[in-house]
């Protein structure tokens, strides 16, 4: 077709109009964001909507010095992570607050992602914290995170179970006891037998209950961390993992902590170790209709079952603690909305209406939290004894391999699988091995 | 290229034309100029987003470098080809991966052909609803046909189990995901269910392609409808065949959802592209990562050769030309 002269420059500036225009609108849509200088984004792990309030008080509070708003980072720790570590790498101005799981702060801390927390508020923010909650925002000697909520799986039973087995829980169980008592009572033990973070979690707590530890001695070099996989107390970790395996139940190698509650509820399963959430849970689906009140009505809980018998178990210590973005243009004001996102208030809203206790350890004297966690005291203690699980900048490699190795807990041997997951570790992380 | 669209006289004329230079025409090649042109932008837009990642993959390979750790980034040649060749994960992994391919490739296009023909011969009043009906699971985001398939084979929340306790192995216990043939199984399932749709629609292009006179001439001849299908239809679809065997192999073989929402690669499931997210996205190893990558790209390259040589199809020939 015979172009009019003049038609292709007209249509080319007619394009070159249209693409400015696009350009301009996708520009103003990316700014319209941190255009305000006092909005700080929290990115949060998803719960029951505890952290979107707290973020909605503290915003109040603030008088409009700030305001808060929330973003969901995924469910699963892991990719909570990923997403936020790639959004860092890239020095995401956007994250000013974010909600991070312990095991993955030094990482976080050694990248140089997290904000230095100034000297004041590391004292205000760690005074009358539970011990585990500050070692777990802890990295190189200093508070690197705030401790907000502090995690620790306790073990649940049916009273009815326990009693049938002769079981008296109000002194120190063991994990071998349980397994004899699942087995005569022809019932389950709920664990987390899952390919999945919580795996690790298990792992750890055993090896610790032994008075052992995954990482012995953490070194800046990765292939010169000692691990402490090849020593007695991770065989007796293997040992229990390899006598809870065969009462876990028919899907025991997939089993994670919904999965167990689910087995827990129904009757599958008469002993559970799992976080706390899953008594508020309980009281829901009896209110809701979904669970029998005489259910949670025969819930028993006790501490962390021992590895080995006359040695103290370390329960698991999970949670949530805030750091604040490097690459933050609010770094002040987001220390000043974290400080308010921990206060003693805010820690027991979200105790009472989340399940997801406190870091600080004034919280669990209140009443109302004693009134909807009869636990409180027990949780309290565990944390004070609880484990974190090993802090190192390679924690995701750690990991990723001892889930490699350690999945499923039935092929699980004393001797053999901590001596594999440790020939796996230390390949992995002197770069020779795929994980 | 558009010379199909001229009339059969025309179409022979450039070729005898006296003004050939290079044997070439002025007029083929001012069509070929207006084809760079029409396709050029494209062509650009394809290289940006496709070689330039590519080649940057490849350069990112050869060192050891950690997204955390970007100062200790360092050159390493082609030691991360050797780590992973060297290991057993790959193997395992390659294999796996040859093997959901294989099945579900395989399977899809015998159910997929079943399917073209049931929308090519189905009433013209129902076949739009056929077609619909048929088209429904592709149209469906993978990461929730995985989820939806977990799920029902899951032993707290599925119907699987109860639904099949008559069939010898599955009970009311059968932990589908327990196991590593049971779990590449549902992938598997999960993967025909879905892609099946795709190969029947490419192949359903192929049956109309399939002259009319030809099988007419096959019945005259007294060919059995078996006959026509092997001797007729067939051969005559057979690019449309290859077209649809080649995109779904590079497709399946390149399989990361269903794995990951299923097994998270547990058992012994994991796939080539699970391990390049498992080094790239979760490890953060960007040099390693990138090297599985690589070769997983140049698998899938290899995989679409050998398909253009074992077919001994022009993918040309599909234009018409």
């Amino acid at each position: 077709m015979p172009n009019a002269p003049g038609e292709k420059s007209r249509k080319g500036r007619a394009a070159g109009a249209a693409a400015s225009l696009v350009a301009v609108a996708v520009l103003a849509a990316c700014g319209s964001d941190s255009g305000d200088d006092t909005t700080l984004t929290w990115y949060t792990n998803p719960d029951s909507g505890g952290q979107a309030e707290i973020a909605a008080r503290c915003t109040e509070a603030a008088g409009g010095a700030y305001t808060i708003e929330t973003a969901q980072l995924p469910r699963e720790s892991s990719q909570q992570r990923e997403q936020l570590i790639r959004r860092l790498a890239a020095e995401d101005d956007s994250i000013d607050l974010m909600s991070l799981d312990p095991p993955y702060i030094p990482e976080f801390a050694e990248a140089g992602f997290l904000a230095p927390v100034p000297e004041d508020v590391a004292e205000r923010v760690t005074e009358g914290v539970v011990q585990s909650a500050v070692e777990g925002s802890t990295w190189d000697d200093e508070l690197v995170a705030v401790p907000f909520w502090a995690n620790t799986q306790l073990l649940w039973y049916k009273q009815s179970a326990a009693e049938a087995a002769g079981l008296d829980m109000e002194e120190p169980v063991t994990w071998e006891q349980l397994a004899a008592a699942a087995e005569e009572q022809g019932t389950q033990i709920a664990a987390q037998g899952i390919r999945a973070e919580a795996l690790t979690v298990w792992v750890n707590a055993l090896i610790e209950g032994a008075g052992g530890s995954i990482i012995e001695e953490t070194a800046e070099a990765p292939e010169d961390i000692e691990l402490g996989l090849r020593s007695d107390a991770a065989v007796e970790a293997a040992r229990v993992m390899e006598s809870v395996a065969p009462v876990g139940g028919p899907a025991f190698s997939t089993a994670g902590e919904d999965a167990n509650v689910t087995d827990f509820e129904e009757g599958d399963a008469a002993f559970m170790v799992n976080w706390p959430f899953v008594w508020p849970r309980a009281l829901g689906a009896v209110e809701a209709g979904t669970l029998e009140p005489s259910v949670p009505e025969d819930y028993g809980w006790a501490r962390y079952p021992r590895t080995v018998e006359g040695e103290e178990s370390r329960p698991p210590y999970g949670g949530i603690n805030i750091g604040v973005g490097a690459f933050s243009q609010n770094t002040d004001l987001a220390y000043e909305a974290a400080e308010c996102i921990v206060s003693e208030e805010n820690q027991t809203y979200y105790f009472v209406t989340n399940g997801n206790p406190a870091a600080l350890a004034s919280v669990y004297d209140d009443p109302e939290v004693l009134e909807v966690f009869p636990q409180a005291p027990l949780i309290r203690e565990s944390l004070e004894a609880a484990a974190p699980r090993p802090q190192t900048v390679y924690y995701s490699e750690v990991s990723g391999a001892l889930q490699r190795v350690y999945h499923p807990a039935s092929s699980v041997q004393p001797g053999v699988t901590g001596e594999q997951a440790a020939e796996l570790i230390q390949a992995v992380l002197a770069g020779e091995e795929l994980l | 290229m558009s010379t199909t669209t001229l009339p059969p006289g025309e179409k022979t004329d450039p070729r005898s034309a006296p003004e050939r230079k290079n044997g070439v025409s002025d007029r083929a090649r001012s069509e070929r100029k207006l084809g760079w042109l029409l396709a050029g932008p494209a062509f650009v837009v394809m290289l940006a987003v496709t070689a330039y990642p590519i080649l940057q993959a490849v350069y990112e390979s050869l060192f050891s470098y950690r997204l955390t750790d970007p100062a200790n980034r360092s050159f390493n040649g082609l030691n991360n080809y050797w780590v992973i060749l060297s290991d057993p994960i790959w193997w395992q992994a390659i294999w796996v991966t040859v093997f959901i391919t294989v099945v579900t490739v395989a399977v899809e296009l015998v159910l997929g052909f079943g399917l073209a023909m049931v929308m090519a011969k189905a009433l013209s009043s129902i076949r739009p609803v056929v077609r619909a009906a048929i088209l429904i699971p592709y149209a469906v985001i993978t990461v929730v046909s995985a989820f939806a398939w977990q799920f029902a084979f899951d032993i707290n929340t599925g119907f699987v189990n109860s639904w099949f306790a008559w069939i010898p192995g599955v009970t009311e216990n059968t932990d589908w995901f327990g196991d590593r043939w049971q779990s590449l199984l549902v992938i598997c399932l999960a993967e025909i269910w879905k892609t099946t749709p795709f190969i029947s629609l490419l192949l359903l292009a192929g049956l109309a392609q399939v002259p009319e006179v030809l099988q007419e001439a096959a019945k005259v001849d007294g060919a059995t409808w078996w006959q026509r299908l092997w001797r007729v239809t067939i051969p005559n679809m057979k690019a449309a065949i290859m077209v649809a065997l080649l995109f779904r192999s590079l497709d399946a073989f390149r399989v990361f959802d269903s794995i990951f929402i299923m097994t998270g690669g547990a058992n012994g499931t994991e796939s080539v592209s699970f391990l390049a997210y498992r080094q790239t996205i979760a490890r953060l190893e960007i040099g390693l990562g990138s090297a599985v990558s690589v070769l997983l790209f140049l698998v899938v390259v290899l995989i679409a050769f050998s398909f253009i040589k074992a077919f001994k199809v022009d993918l040309a020939s599909t234009r018409g030309e």
